[in-house]
């Protein structure tokens, strides 16, 4: 077995003293929030160092928070290599929401990231070819949103039967 | 004699074919019957999982997770029951515990055995298939004795198991064990794996480098393929796992390279016997007692918090990451099917310049994917 | 086929002569080899090929040859969700069937939408909106027993045809609109 998570959340912490701005180590899941500017250099960090090691992508998702006006993007982190994992959660502007692609450092994000800019509208900066994965070309709106309306017919196809 | 002049060709392996397991589109651009470059398109079978599940209650979620990878329902459905569980720390009862790893066990034979009946359809034999059919629709008798459905059973929920197992299924179990390992796997192995026209179709074909299979996130018997022994009931034991002796199979190159299309495929053989030892252990371990949690069958209403957790799948790591705000529906769930990895390597395997048309459906059967859990 | 005694008297010409239209005659041996075309989607596909495999043998009906190609096939069974990306290749698919041509919408997700039906954006409710479907079969996913049901079913439509009226002009079903009738 790996490091502690808080032990983990430590080493993070001294590498980017003001990039932190949560650490929850004493939750049921602990996870620690960053702030969006430091996201590339954060991942080539935790990648390479080699007391964390993590080289597994588990999953790159969002939440979307309109009362809070931040919509959450949250990375799932996984070693091979020394059994520890690790949350990562960046919260963004929800009018505008930008962030570094980390598709250089682990190529599972390339797709994770065209899902998450397909159902939440989350822009990665850097990102190939971000177009939309799941639903059709030219779907309108953003489903996962918690504004969503579901349109009434796509294409002559009628979608609101009951 | 001078060179022909040959030109490239944009082919489309298109949404309905027989061999892309589902409704997968691949663009391939060739020349002649070799592939330059693929691209793939997924998304046909988008089935608005994560917005069905934020109007639903907890226990009406149930059904949903298992229509994702309707192959091995039981390990999706174990999957969201435990992230239930690890966020409220309700503790299970220990005949439910033993109760759900028989059965996820069982249903990892039934895939595995479905990926080799269909794998052996793609590469052209017709009678693995029907003889992997033969065995599959016996664990779906099982099953229907168990709890009524064939295929999408929603049986393990938030504390516990639907129904109890009786002593007659209990027999069935035993006797299938008794059938099935070790002559009927004998059996796959000399129709199948040791034939030649397979071995040439399947050795050196579609090799995946580990460095390139963690990278990409490819997890389950495609990476144990490869050469990493990473099971998550070995490094992550959710559950009971940790209580059973058994050996986790990785690709050794035998037959050509280490990581080719013949590892992956050994590598889900050989995971069958060592489910079958789990059961037996399993099986000889159940202790009587409560087979659920009532209190919990009736109504969930977690703490407020987030978590996220994984379990091996057929496929690979099934994750669920939940987002709780103290309702009795969930906030946020979202589900992480191992297949939407492991088909993103399709496009690195083939465009490398080594792989021709026919083998890109030896690589799309080896890596054994389900559209339902890509597309979600 | 069965002809009365009084009908043919002379033992040598009973039971070898037989009077029928030639319709009948027709649409016996159209409906015991319809040929499926490979249209699964989702679960149901699962039971699809459960059906054709040996335990619950599809083969024993004529259905034995399922057709990856539109071009060769007689039914189209969809099997499994239809969404919106989806949606225009069935269409194509069925366009290019040769007439005549029979659906079968198998599973709950292609009746009317199913378990997706309130809150599902992407999913198409029911298949009826797009192609003319014949015959329905619940269940998520129906048995194997319930397809072959839903084959009798098609059979038995095949055997009330007229050969003058094979493209079947008058007997085809009609696309679902919603709102259309009341």
């Amino acid at each position: 077995m790996g490091l502690e998570r808080a032990e983990i959340h430590e080493i993070v912490k001294t590498k980017f003293p003001d990039a932190v701005l949560e650490d929850a180590a004493e939750a049921v899941d602990p996870y620690i929030v960053v702030r969006p500017e430091v996201v590339e250099d954060l991942a080539f960090f935790v990648r390479d160092e080699p007391r964390l090691r993590f080289d597994l992508l588990s999953a790159i998702t969002g939440v979307d928070y309109p009362d809070k006006k931040v919509i959450e993007v949250i990375y799932c982190l996984d070693s091979t290599v020394h059994k520890h994992w690790l949350i990562v959660k960046v919260p963004l502007p929800r009018d505008n929401p930008r962030v570094a692609s980390v598709e250089k450092v682990w190529k599972t994000a390339d797709w994770h990231e065209r899902e998450t800019f397909d159902l939440l509208g989350v822009t990665f900066e850097g990102h190939h070819n971000l177009v939309r994965i799941l639903c059709a070309e030219d779907w309108e709106g953003h489903p996962l949103r918690r504004d969503y309306v579901m349109p009434e017919s796509y294409r002559g196809i009628k979608n609101v039967v009951y | 004699m001078p060179d022909i002049k040959t030109e490239e060709m944009l082919l489309n392996m298109g949404p309905q074919h027989p061999s892309t397991h589902g409704v997968f589109r691949v663009v391939v651009r060739t020349d002649g019957e070799m592939v330059l470059e693929t691209e793939s398109h997924i998304g046909y079978l988008h089935r608005c999982f994560e917005k069905v599940a934020e109007n639903n209650n907890y226990l009406q979620v149930v059904p949903y997770t298992d229509r994702m990878d309707y192959l091995c329902a039981m390990a999706n459905n174990l999957g969201y029951a435990q992230t239930v569980e690890k966020l409220m720390q309700l503790q299970v009862p220990e005949r439910a515990e033993h109760i759900r790893v028989i059965v996820t066990e069982l249903n990892r034979i039934a895939s595995h055995l479905m990926a080799f009946g269909t794998y052996g359809m793609d590469i052209g034999a017709m009678t693995p298939f029907l003889y992997a059919f033969r065995d599959r629709e016996m664990i779906l008798k099982i099953f229907e004795k168990l709890c009524g459905q064939r295929l999408n059973y929603s049986y393990v929920r938030i504390g516990g198991v639907t129904f109890d197992i009786t002593d007659e299924i209990v027999a069935d179990i035993a006797r299938f064990c008794e059938y099935f390992e070790p002559s009927i796997i004998k059996e796959y192995n000399d129709l199948l794996s040791y034939n030649g026209i397979f071995i040439s179709r399947t050795a050196n074909v579609g090799v995946l480098p580990v460095e390139l299979a963690i990278s990409y996130g490819v997890t389950g018997p495609s990476l144990r393929g490869s050469g990493l022994k990473r099971d998550l009931r070995k490094d992550e034991p959710s559950s009971i796992y940790d209580r059973f002796e058994f050996d986790v199979p990785v690709g050794t190159g035998e037959m050509g390279t280490i990581g080719d299309c013949w590892d992956r495929y050994m590598v889900r053989i050989r995971e069958m016997t060592e489910s079958v030892k789990i059961i037996r252990q399993a099986l000889d371990a159940l202790p009587p007692g409560e087979f659920c949690d009532k209190k919990a069958f009736r109504g969930v209403k977690p703490p407020k918090g987030e978590v996220y957790h994984k379990v091996e799948g057929a496929r690979g790591e099934v994750g669920f990451y939940l987002v709780s705000d103290g309702t009795n529906k969930p906030y946020r769930v979202k589900a992480r099917g191992p297949s939407f990895s492991n088909i993103s390597v399709l496009d690195a395997l083939t465009s490398r310049g080594d792989c021709m048309v026919a083998d890109m459906v030896a690589i799309i059967g080896s890596l054994d994917i389900v559209m339902g859990e890509v597309d979600r | 086929m069965n002809t009365p005694e009084n009908l043919n008297p002379d033992p040598l010409l009973r039971d070898t002569v037989f009077m029928n239209s030639l319709d009948y005659l027709v649409n016996l041996t159209r409906s015991n080899s319809v040929w499926p075309l490979t249209f699964g989607l989702a679960c149901c596909a699962i039971e699809m090929m459960a059906t054709g495999a040996a335990k619950y043998d599809i083969a024993r009906f004529g259905s034995e040859a399922f057709r990856a190609t539109p071009r060769q096939a007689d039914l189209m069974i969809v099997a499994g969700t239809v969404t919106h990306k989806m949606a225009p290749r069935v269409k194509r698919l069925y366009d290019q069937m040769p007439e005549p041509k029979y659906v079968i919408a198998m599973g709950g997700c292609v009746i009317r939408g199913g378990p997706y039906v309130k809150y599902g954006y992407h999913v198409v409710k029911g298949v009826d909106l797009i192609v003319p479907v014949d015959v329905y079969v619940p269940g998520c996913p129906p048995r194997p027993e319930a397809l072959l049901e839903a084959l009798f079913k098609v059979q038995k439509l095949m055997k009330r045809e007229k050969i003058f009226d094979r493209s079947r002009r008058t007997t085809k079903p009609e696309v679902y609109v919603p709102g259309a009738i009341g």
